[in-house]
């Protein structure tokens, strides 16, 4: 019946029919520019993030080639100094926090809801224009001066004119912009998701993603104001001089790292939230089995985004902070453990008895289990006290880090691309090249940072020019590893980009997910649906089908649970 | 129906022909309602609720300054004892009472939105405007005053006014200084040291040059900003240590226009209270400056009758935009008016 | 089935037309002039002595007070909180709640350390401080206050 209505126009056999999807609804360049669709907002977010990925990690490339021997190898200490706060603040403002909201966000999250479009679309362009202007300061900070301190602008050395790189205000400015963009980012969602579900979408019905996307938005909206005003005031301090972080002013430089953390520990769940709700919707729907634990999950998110405001102060240990609040902070971090474990036991339990299909987005789900599980087990040697005054500022921290932002934030985000790529561009990309591709980032991956374990604990100082030559044979290693995943990286755009011309056309449900978003054709049509729909469950997969006709999933109309009582 | 809705609901075919505007749908569309919503309440209700999480983030914007106020003032209340003294605390009450009955007019505006009078949303708007106007012309009069008095924000505020480049500070007030800090620290260890410091021939004050060019080109340790410790700041320390001064006895040195710098009970860090007091009640201008544009716009829009009982949202939103400056002023009044 | 209606339960605005809850200007004006008396008021208790109660903090207490009794004001009438969804509600005392968060643990801290500081300056008797002053001593220019707290390790 209707069934077929679905799938018409991808038939693989028919003959090339101009359909009208939201690629080819409008031509020209200002129909892109400015485009109110959230689809094509998020494809224009995923070019910029891609492009300041390469760019960041060319820098980290740099970074990692200058540390391969002790002293000189290829740039002086003042260039790394300035090749690592770009590596570190692109990564962070440029590429980490807007990838999965802004970018695939974008693009999936009304599609999954049923909905036409985020609930402000204005808003959604002015956002991406907020993050380029943004990203114009931010880079612009190049050419006035340069920028030396880090991403994290620690005072005195931020506000001290005679050491600290001039370029500081205008990354200070692209980060007060780039923070606004992620709010009104925030804002749409969970305006989106309140007031644009449709009937029988209630909060327990919809996709994990959704909820990892709602508990990450609440964050962006809640704390990223406070770093708004604490980048302001520190431009203010190192222009004019107002003494709140000055110490020689009489300020006090620990304020500043309190205002800091306020924004940039819950933005460490704004990175690392999203990740996870791409994972549950990986493993649900390629290991074909229904999410074990979905209120488990879906509330793990919300107390991850709570717990989130509760413990900056672990970043704060050996910064002056007073023994009452670091033992505070500490104990509150151990508590991120708990929904953080109930998440992973979850995923562990979905694939159990799953049939699971070793697709490359699968890989990738699989190798941000394993690495997740790593960076997050080390956490607990960071969060408590007597251990970090050994380990803080040193490589065991930037392991650590990177094992959750880098390897668990980026390897999701990436594995979520792999995912809803045919949905994004209509188009396969080569199965085998991505696994290759997953394998080769995935050790990569590992020989760097997992070397740098041994290296921190050791006692390498992290932000270091130079080291003695006992620590070489770590850094060489770790510096052979990045080059692994740069290759690695270079693959994925290669066959990605080879796909966008060559690839095979994408069915409309290429992995057999229940979402809404595998029932619009790839790529949907501008107005994503023609009358708002009604939902079943979106982790039921008995009635998925692979229809060898079609080359594509199919639902059958059996096991789909009625529409829903109205919800809210 | 029950079974295969999911299919019903698919888009697919229903798009092939291109068709300008995709919100109809063959149902009443109001102009004002844009495509994706199902109707103006629905659009009504996210609008609002997407006004409150902006106003949530302004509180947080805020929060951030009320934040480094209680640190300091948990830490210094003599800071804003002595510093509040200089604000003048009837044109404050005056411009609390001009944003009240401003937020009266804006929110009658809206009432009247709602009943369709247009010609009293009208009013209501100009009255608005001019209550915000107000409120910046009161504000421009006590900026004015303060820079008058050489009360700067920044490191501005330790330089003689007029003279860019100059502590404000002549060497016989500084000896005065020590001396007095000698006569009332109540660490007559401390004391001694500090007044003993300076070398026998007379503090020589720096010419702290502040501009960012000057410093710079000079090597950290004499481009430092570092003044004197009797001119101002000294560290986070030191704070309870400094005997408070009575009020009474603040508010008649006031009154005899005696200025903070010249003033030798003057508490130590004493442009923190006013740096404080710039950043906020300036955040908070700029609001207001804002909340200006926004009521403009709004008015142009009712004059052009794009607003009735039917859609009236931006009115709403814009209100209440309006109403969190009001709330936000009535914090600022009492903490830094009334101590 | 209905696919128009996602929210159905908008508080009691269908009897007015359009949407929201009108709020008649007798309400308003009322709410005004309760904002201006309190407004005196607090200026008024600023002027009030409290040092016979032996509580001169006090002032903070009652200035704030206030200032939160003309908040609600404010959000209840002016804003519509009374009449509107409770998750508007909720979000705005969430974002205050954050705020309270965060000065909590902010002055907490710094309340902690300020003896460090002092102590580090040689205000407090301490180990150090001979040390520390000897430093100080040496520097000419530089009166001690001023010189010693650089944050900086």
């Amino acid at each position: 019946m209707t069934t077929l209505d679905l799938h018409k126009p991808l038939h693989p056999a028919g003959p090339p029919v101009v359909e009208d999807n939201y690629l080819t609804h409008s031509r020209g360049v200002l129909s892109w520019l400015l485009t109110l669709d959230h689809k094509r907002i998020g494809v224009m977010y995923m070019v910029m993030v891609l492009t300041s990925f390469l760019f960041g990690g060319l820098a980290a490339l740099a970074v990692r080639t200058e540390l391969i021997s002790p002293g000189r190898t290829i740039m002086d200490a003042n260039a790394y100094n300035q090749m690592f706060t770009l590596h570190g603040a692109i990564m962070v403002f440029l590429v980490i926090i807007p990838s999965v909201p802004a970018a695939l966000g974008n693009f999936v999250l009304p599609i999954m809801l049923g909905a036409k479009d985020v609930a402000f679309p204005r808003l959604n362009l002015a956002s991406f224009y907020l993050w380029i202007f943004g990203a114009i300061f931010f880079v612009g900070s190049l050419f006035t001066g340069g920028l030396d301190t880090g991403w994290t602008f620690y005072t005195p050395y931020s506000i001290d004119k005679g050491s600290a790189m001039n370029g500081a205000v205008s990354a200070l400015i692209g980060v007060f912009i780039l923070g606004f963009s992620s709010i009104f980012t925030g804002l749409n969602f969970i305006v989106t998701i309140h007031r644009l579900r449709p009937p029988g979408m209630t909060w327990f019905r919809m996709p994990l993603f959704l909820w990892a996307l709602y508990a990450t938005a609440l964050i962006q909206v809640l704390a990223t104001p406070v770093l708004g005003i604490t980048v302001a005031l520190l431009a203010f301090e190192r222009t004019f001089g107002i003494g709140i972080f000055d110490p020689r002013l009489g300020g006090d430089p620990v304020l500043y790292q309190h205002f800091f953390w306020f924004y940039s520990h819950p933005a460490v769940y704004i990175m690392i939230l999203p990740g996870m709700g791409i994972i549950s919707e990986l493993i649900a729907v390629h290991c074909h089995k229904h999410i074990f634990g979905y209120r488990f999950i879906a509330f793990s998110s919300v107390a991850i985004a709570v717990f989130g405001f509760l413990v900056w102060g672990h970043h704060m240990f050996t910064s002056g902070q007073s023994p009452l609040m670091n033992a505070m902070f500490s104990a509150i971090t151990f508590s991120v453990a708990i929904p953080s474990a109930v998440k992973v036991f979850n995923w562990l339990a979905t694939m159990y008895k799953g049939s699971i299909s070793l697709t490359t987005p699968m890989w990738y789900a699989l190798a941000f289990l394993f690495i997740f599980s790593i960076g997050g087990l080390t956490g607990l040697h960071c969060g408590t006290l007597a251990t970090d005054i050994h380990l803080h500022d040193t490589y065991f921290v930037v392991a650590h880090f990177h094992y959750v932002m880098m390897g668990s934030a980026l390897i999701a985000m990436i594995g979520g691309l792999h995912h809803w790529w045919p949905k994004m561009t209509g188009r396969m990309y080569n199965e085998n090249l991505g696994r290759v591709a997953c394998f080769l980032v995935f050790v990569g991956f590992n020989v760097t940072f997992f070397t740098q374990f041994f290296m921190g604990a050791k006692g390498m100082p992290r932000r270091y020019w130079d080291y003695p030559p006992q620590f070489q044979i770590y850094h060489f290693i770790s510096t052979m590893g990045s080059y692994i995943m740069a290759a690695g990286f270079f693959l994925t755009a290669f066959y990605l980009l080879h796909s966008l011309f060559k690839g095979k056309k994408a069915p409309a449900n290429p992995w057999g997910g229940r979402s809404l978003e595998w029932q619009c054709s790839s790529p949907p049509p501008h107005d994503n649906f023609a009358k708002t729909p009604t939902v079943g469950d979106c982790y039921d997969f008995s009635a998925v089908e692979w229809d060898e006709k079609l080359g594509s999933y199919v639902v059958h109309g059996e096991g789909q649970t009625a529409p829903g009582h109205a919800h809210h | 129906m029950a079974n295969g809705f999911t299919m019903t609901t698919l888009p697919v075919h229903d798009h092939t022909h291109a068709h300008e505007d995709h919100g109809d749908h063959g149902h009443d569309h109001p102009k004002h309602l844009a495509h994706h919503w199902d109707n103006p309440k629905q659009q009504f209700e996210a609008g609002k609720l997407g006004m409150w999480l902006f106003l949530a983030t302004e509180v947080l914007l805020f929060g951030g300054l009320f934040c480094a106020y209680s640190v300091w003032r948990g830490n210094h209340p003599e800071l804003f004892r002595y510093g509040s003294h200089y604000l003048n605390t009837t044109m404050g009450a005056i411009n609390t009472c001009v944003l009240i009955l401003s937020s009266l007019t804006m929110a009658w505006g809206v009432t009247a939105a709602q009943k369709n009078q247009i010609g009293v949303l009208k009013v209501c708007l100009v009255l608005t405007l001019m209550g915000a106007a107000g409120f910046l012309v009161i504000k421009y009069f006590e900026y004015t005053h303060k820079f008058h008095e050489g009360l700067f924000p920044g490191i501005k505020f330790y330089e003689k006014p007029g003279e860019h480049s100059h502590m404000w500070i002549s060497e016989k007030d500084l000896a005065h200084d020590k001396a007095f800090a000698a006569e009332t620290a109540p660490d007559p260890a401390l004391a001694n040291h500090s007044a003993t410091t300076p070398a026998a021939g007379g503090f020589e004050i720096q010419t702290v040059a502040v501009t960012p060019s000057a410093s710079t080109s000079l090597p950290p340790a004499e481009a430092s900003t570092v003044l004197p410790a009797a001119a101002g700041p000294a560290g986070l320390a030191a704070g309870d240590k400094i005997a408070i001064p009575e009020a009474e006895f603040v508010r008649d040195r006031v009154e005899s226009t005696v200025q903070p710098l010249q003033d030798h009970f003057r508490p130590q860090n004493t442009h923190m209270f006013f740096n404080i007091y710039y950043m906020m009640t300036g955040l908070h201008g700029i609001h207001v400056v804002i909340g200006m544009i926004v009521i403009t716009w709004l008015l142009i829009k009712t004059f052009r009758g794009e607003f009735s009982n039917e859609y009236f949202t931006p009115v709403d939103l814009g209100g209440l935009y309006w109403h969190v400056v009001d709330l936000i002023w009535i914090f600022l009044f009492p903490l830094f008016y009334l101590i | 089935m209905s696919s128009t209606q996602t929210t159905e339960h908008a508080p009691k605005a269908g009897e007015h037309h359009g949407v929201g809850h009108v709020v008649s200007p007798k309400i308003l004006i009322a709410t005004a002039l309760a904002l201006l008396v309190l407004t005196v008021l607090t200026v008024a208790a600023a002027n009030v002595s409290f040092e016979a109660l032996e509580m001169p903090e006090l002032h903070i207490v009652v200035a704030l007070g206030i200032a939160l009794l003309k908040a609600a004001l404010v959000c209840l009438f002016f804003m519509h909180l009374r009449w509107d969804r409770p998750f508007n509600a909720f979000v705005l005392v969430t974002s205050m709640a954050l705020v309270v968060l965060f000065i909590t643990f902010a002055l907490t801290d710094s309340n902690q350390y300020q003896p460090e500081i002092k102590s580090y300056l040689g205000t407090l008797p301490s180990g150090e401080t001979k040390e520390i002053k000897a430093e100080l001593d040496k520097l000419p220019a530089m009166p001690p206050a001023g010189a010693a707290p650089s944050g900086g390790h």
